[in-house]
């Protein structure tokens, strides 16, 4: 395989190059409600899920920030909103210092280039009529970026080796192809614009263990090579450790630890931090009998009636009266460990 | 005394246009009363082809039960009448799914779902049933009972809809739960909950359980027993401290060293098992996983290693198991 031809050039519209260890991406105050409307014909908007509500963060060149939260957190609604898939209610997604959201569609076009996704599934987000090669080929023919047919073929068989399968499935399609696979021709896909930034959306949650340590590898690799910066959003917190350099940790539309990868797991500060690692077993029958487990009690409450004051006092083993009033911001405790609780 | 279930060779197999998919390839194991036994292994490998032959819940076509035997306290329940099989299901062997979404009937309320089960096997009243039914709402952790019998399953959250289960499973006090990936779609905090519930539930009231799952964390923390699977087959079985720390078999130990871990200091790289896992209507005679493993020697291609002992109950269907267990247990 030619890496050359493979790696991402820079160039397609406006360009600012941002060196290494740079902000690349900076999501500032990033809020999203969705309309919870009443009625058939004529619609009233009875009430509002914060989905997103007030987050903030930047991801830097070449470092993979790890979005970890449990499902209806806002994690993958962040993730659109960078996209601009999902117009935001308010705040702002810089990219190489540009504002997206006051971009309109032609404008972001040459965004849309530098942004890709993986998303989860790998069943559901590739197109079961086109063939491997239509489907990897066609982002490169709509941006232009190849217009001849014959290159554009070698330039699908490049990328499906670079993601370790065989150039001769281009002429297959989806269904013959197990989920490891499909979720390579996904990776292939994202790649196939060069890419600045990779949305991964539980790239890996659908694989089996032993198919997903081989993606989360190829991620890996594939960072190194081309200096890619992820947005690496699971729920899974042992993969999260593996590949991330920065985590964030999400509750109900909220960021509530953010730190560097090892500080964040040898010292979780925030007590929905400690909870959601003290609940994942380990693969160890001795470290289990001797660990200390605590089960958090109670459940994610409803993103469209959030408590009040911090969104998890209602679950919090520390929780003091003050909880349920004050909102705790987002402070810095150490170099870098920004947690939002007021008790720790 | 004899195991409060008993499987024999048993071998489930699907006729469909691609060929003779064999799911359940002549799997072998026992339940003892009270005890709690996991079945492990990747998608496609068969453990829920083979807990769905146990209550003979294999749709039929394409599937079928073509060999073996399956004795839950003496009688083989392949041999009952359907009848007689579904005095069985949900009354003495229940069965807690995967989905907790869609394993509840949307348009009829928690209430006669659960108490469905009550007056169809125990003859219960109406208002006996409904009794019941509220103690084991308390039971599983449900606060409100008495008027969460009236919703329908959209009221309840994905963890409120897997106590449900356990509460439908429980309720005709069965001797046997078989819980299928319980709490695959549930996230960790709730998953956390749910299963400290079902250990806690199982051993209370003295119900066996087998917990099929993909997640090693789980069985480490639950199991008293592992059968491990892959293609069909049970290729590795001991404890849970001889399946983790006397690893006897390549399936099992590239397994553990492809997660990443918690509780170990972060790897430059992860160490997966390369390839994939092979097509169950296409198997040749030797090992299925001779093509992924590292430790392959030439018998491997022609002949199928058997299920033997290594030492203490702890068997393994490899012809290295041997060296494969003295290189583990001198690591740890």
């Amino acid at each position: 395989m030619s890496t050359e031809s493979a790696a991402p050039e820079a160039g397609h519209g406006a360009t600012a190059s941002i060196a290494k260890g740079e902000t690349l991406v900076e999501v500032i105050g990033l809020k999203k409600y969705f309309p919870v409307t009443e009625g058939i014909v004529i619609q009233r908007k009875v009430a509002e899920v914060k989905a997103v509500d007030g987050v903030s963060f930047h991801i830097r060149k070449g470092e993979t920030l790890g979005l970890v939260g449990e499902s209806g957190c806002g994690k993958t609604t962040t993730g659109r909103c960078i996209l601009q898939l999902d117009r935001p209610t308010e705040g702002a997604i810089i990219f190489e210092g540009v504002n997206l959201v006051e971009l309109d569609h032609r404008a972001l076009s040459p965004y849309r280039q530098k942004i890709q996704v993986i998303f989860q599934d790998p069943y559901s987000s590739l197109n079961p009529r086109m063939k491997i090669g239509d489907i990897i080929g066609e982002p490169i023919k709509v941006h232009g970026i190849v217009p001849d047919a014959g290159k554009r073929r070698r330039r699908v068989s490049e990328l499906l080796s670079l993601c370790g399968l065989d150039p001769r499935f281009a002429d297959r399609y989806p269904h013959e192809m197990s989920g490891g696979q499909r979720q390579r021709v996904g990776i292939a896909r994202a790649l196939s614009l060069n890419p600045q930034f990779i949305i991964c959306d539980e790239a890996v949650s659908a694989l089996d263990v032993s198919i997903q340590a081989q993606v989360i590898n190829l991620l890996e690799d594939l960072r190194d090579e081309f200096n890619l910066t992820y947005l690496f959003i699971a729920h899974d917190l042992s993969v999260v450790r593996h590949l991330c350099h920065r985590v964030a940790v999400m509750y109900l539309g909220k960021i509530v630890e953010l730190a560097d990868c090892d500080e964040l797991y040898d010292n979780p500060l925030h007590p929905y931090t400690q909870a959601l690692l003290a609940a994942v077993p380990v693969p160890d029958p001795e470290v289990e009998s001797k660990r200390e487990y605590r089960v958090v009690k109670g459940e994610v409450p409803s993103p469209m009636n959030p408590p009040s004051g911090c969104v998890f006092h209602p679950r919090c083993p520390l929780a003091v009266d003050r909880c349920s009033s004050a909102l705790p911001e987002l402070r810095e405790i150490r170099p870098g460990h920004w947690v939002a609780c007021t008790e720790v | 005394m004899t195991a409060l279930l008993e499987i024999e060779n048993l071998r489930t197999q699907f006729f469909t246009s691609a060929g003779t998919v064999r799911a359940v390839d002549g799997i072998s194991y026992s339940v003892e009363a009270g005890e709690v036994v996991a079945l492990v292994g990747e998608s496609g490998c068969g453990k829920s082809v083979s807990a769905l032959s146990i209550l003979r819940l294999i749709p039929n076509p394409p599937g079928r039960i073509v060999g073996g035997s399956i004795r839950f306290k003496g009688t083989d329940l392949l041999q009952l009448s359907d009848a007689e099989i579904r005095a069985v299901r949900g009354r003495r062997i229940a069965m807690v799914f995967q989905e907790p979404m869609t394993s509840l009937n949307p348009v009829l309320t928690i209430g006669l779902q659960l108490t469905e089960t009550l007056t169809h096997h125990l003859g219960m009243k109406t208002d006996a049933a409904r009794a019941r039914a509220i103690e084991l709402l308390n039971l599983v952790g449900i606060s409100d009972p008495d008027q969460r019998l009236g919703q329908y399953p959209h009221h309840f959250s994905g963890g409120m809809r897997q106590r449900v289960m356990i509460a439908m499973a429980l309720c005709c006090e069965p001797e046997l739960i078989i819980a299928d990936e319980p709490t695959t779609a549930l996230d960790v905090t709730i998953q956390a909950q749910i299963l400290e519930l079902m250990k806690g539930l199982t051993k209370q009231l003295g119900v066996a359980l087998i917990i099929i799952t993909h997640n090693l964390g789980v069985v480490a923390r639950y199991a008293d027993r592992v059968n491990v699977m892959y293609a069909g087959k049970i290729i590795e079985r001991g404890n849970a401290q001889q399946i983790y720390h006397e690893t006897s078999h390549p399936y099992t130990l590239g397994l553990l060293r492809s997660v990443p871990r918690l509780d170990q200091p972060r790897k430059a790289k992860l160490d997966p098992i390369e390839g994939q896992p092979p097509d169950l209507a296409r198997l040749d005679d030797g090992c299925a996983f001779r093509p992924r493993c590292r430790y392959a020697v030439e018998r491997c291609a022609t002949e199928i290693p058997p299920l033997e002992g290594v030492r203490d109950g702890h068997v393994s269907a490899c012809w290295q198991r041997d060296s494969l267990g003295q290189s583990a247990r001198d690591v740890s």
